[in-house]
């Protein structure tokens, strides 16, 4: 759990780490909306970026290649990416699709 | 065990979803941008892309790209040994590096190194390329599978089916447009003819010379007011340029005679209805009802007019608006025995006439459109143009027209059109 979990749908800036929240369904429209919040905190010079998933159910597979093209981006910024809160089923299937391989987790 | 089994539904939830995104009539760039998505995400593939063939400029033009940077190439030719070998090599993967063979492979190889591209997806759909799917590394950084590679081909195989329904759908409305482009200069085609005809006709006749090409006109003006649409006017026109095409065996003494003529010679002369039937029957008209038109156009709702003398409902409505358009030419152009009439001596004989002779509508439509031209209702200046500016604006005419259109028409408050009022209708 990361130690200020004060999370909220609102981007928190660039205070370090900045904060970006999942909605409870992963899929394009709330996937391309975490991305956009994603690329933006990176632009605005984050080099840490925590994706919170405690309201997070369901990742379905467009959701999941957001994610990382989310990862891909952060890592040619040179940013690190920090998912948290995954619930059981999230957790496995990142595992097993690799995306825990890129990133940390609290 | 378990991993392959969240693996596995994952994997084909993604499946359905495509197939999903594949019917959907959504926009085809964001299907395809869907569909790669769907692609990665069901197997963890941290980039790809999906392009089009283009059959013609032998290349393959990206579609949706996802992690393959700037400097990634947007369009990829083929030779015809590539083209040939993934014809051959059907919907199926193909790993870049053991491929090197290929030209395709060697031109590209940097581009796919330095993005990590691993499989190639020829899109083959009833043996045609269609396009193709590039995919880099997994996230797990492990070897693709048999089975993932199955699952790609599954997958690609709906993207496929996506683009070739674009193309088809695309080649389908290219060809509508080439249709539509040649149905327009056919269209062109028969009004230049059918204008070429009516002068043919009028030029046998010195002393109605135009009359067809008038006739043409008024029943233009008359099937307009009846709020006819566009194809519908086109045709009444049409049957108004060539109603009196029969004339052109009559002998020209005939009609061109300086003098009534004499029984044998008007009955020469009312023979050209059903000539003119004959030589337009044979025509596939775009317009129906030309043919007949030209029959019928001096027939008389009394049931008086020839040449088989038919009643109100018998004749075709067509040939009720050229007899119109006929008669009012014929009364307000001289003619060898008689001189052209004034405009309110006209308008009195089509009101004493309808019922007779003329549909009442026809002649409420006509005069109608008449009045909107004088009172400046319409900017055309049809009337003006075909009858002379000082006969168009003869004293008295326009509420001379006002009080015949409301004998002619049923009047109620809303309906009567003021004798004094400058506009047209009127409380």
């Amino acid at each position: 759990m990361i130690a200020d979990n004060n999370f909220d749908a609102v981007a928190h800036g660039v205070s370090q780490p900045a904060v970006v929240t999942a909605g409870d369904y992963l899929n394009k429209l709330s996937g391309e909306k975490i991305e956009r919040e994603c690329k933006d905190k990176i632009d605005a010079g984050a080099t840490e970026l925590v994706v919170d998933f405690s309201q997070t159910e369901v990742i379905n597979s467009i959701g999941i290649s957001i994610l990382l093209g989310v990862i891909d981006n952060a890592r040619n910024a040179g940013a690190k990416i920090i998912f948290s809160d995954l619930n059981e089923e999230s957790a496995e299937l990142f595992e097993t699709l690799g995306l825990m391989r890129h990133v940390s987790v609290a | 065990m378990i991993e392959e089994r969240t693996k596995l539904i994952h994997a084909f939830g993604a499946l359905a979803e495509l197939g999903q995104e594949v019917a959907n009539k959504n926009n085809f760039q964001e299907t395809i941008r869907t569909s790669l998505h769907l692609l990665s995400g069901a197997l963890g593939i941290m980039r790809g892309g999906v392009a089009r063939y283009s059959r013609f400029g032998h290349e393959l033009n990206m579609l949706a790209v996802r992690g393959l940077g700037d400097d990634f190439p947007l369009s990829l030719s083929l030779c015809l040994e590539d083209e040939r070998q993934f014809l051959t090599n059907g919907l199926n993967v193909i790993e870049t590096q053991a491929a090197r063979v290929l030209p395709f492979f060697q031109v590209y190889d940097t581009s796919f190194t330095s993005r990590h591209i691993e499989l190639f997806v020829p899109l083959i759909i009833r043996d045609e390329i269609v396009g193709a799917a590039f995919l880099g590394e997994k996230a797990t950084g492990e070897p693709y599978t048999g089975y993932e590679k199955e699952i790609i081909c599954a997958m690609g195989r709906h993207i496929g089916v996506a683009i070739s329904q674009r193309n088809l759908m695309a080649e389908i409305e290219r060809h509508a447009e080439e249709n539509r482009k040649l149905f327009d200069d056919l269209r062109m085609t028969y009004k230049d003819t059918v204008k070429a005809f009516a002068t043919a006709i009028d030029c046998k006749d010195k002393y109605t010379e135009g009359h067809s090409v008038r006739v043409g006109k008024y029943s233009e003006i008359i099937a307009a007011e009846l709020e006819w649409t566009p194809d519908q006017i086109e045709g009444a026109a049409t049957a108004g340029y060539l109603h009196d095409v029969g004339k052109l065996t009559v002998e020209r003494k005939i009609i061109n005679a300086p003098y009534r003529i004499n029984a044998k010679e008007s009955a020469e002369l009312n023979k050209h209805p059903a000539v003119g039937f004959e030589i337009l029957q044979p025509i596939h008209h775009p317009y129906t009802d030309v043919p007949l038109a030209a029959k019928y156009h001096h027939e008389r709702l009394d049931g008086r007019g020839y040449p088989d003398g038919l009643y109100d409902r018998e004749i075709p409505y067509i040939a009720k608006i050229v007899n119109l358009a006929d008669s009012f030419d014929a009364m307000t152009t001289d003619r060898p025995y008689k001189a052209r009439r004034p405009a309110a001596e006209v308008v009195d004989d089509l009101k004493r006439n309808v019922g007779k002779q003329f549909a009442p509508e026809l002649v409420t439509a006509f005069l109608r459109g008449m009045l909107r031209e004088l009172t400046g209702d319409t900017k055309d200046r049809r009337f003006r143009r075909l009858l002379g500016r000082e006969y168009m604006e003869a004293e008295g005419i326009v509420p001379m027209l006002r009080s015949t259109l409301n004998e002619l028409t049923p009047t109620s408050p809303l309906t009567y059109i003021s004798p004094m009022s400058d506009s047209g209708t009127s409380i």
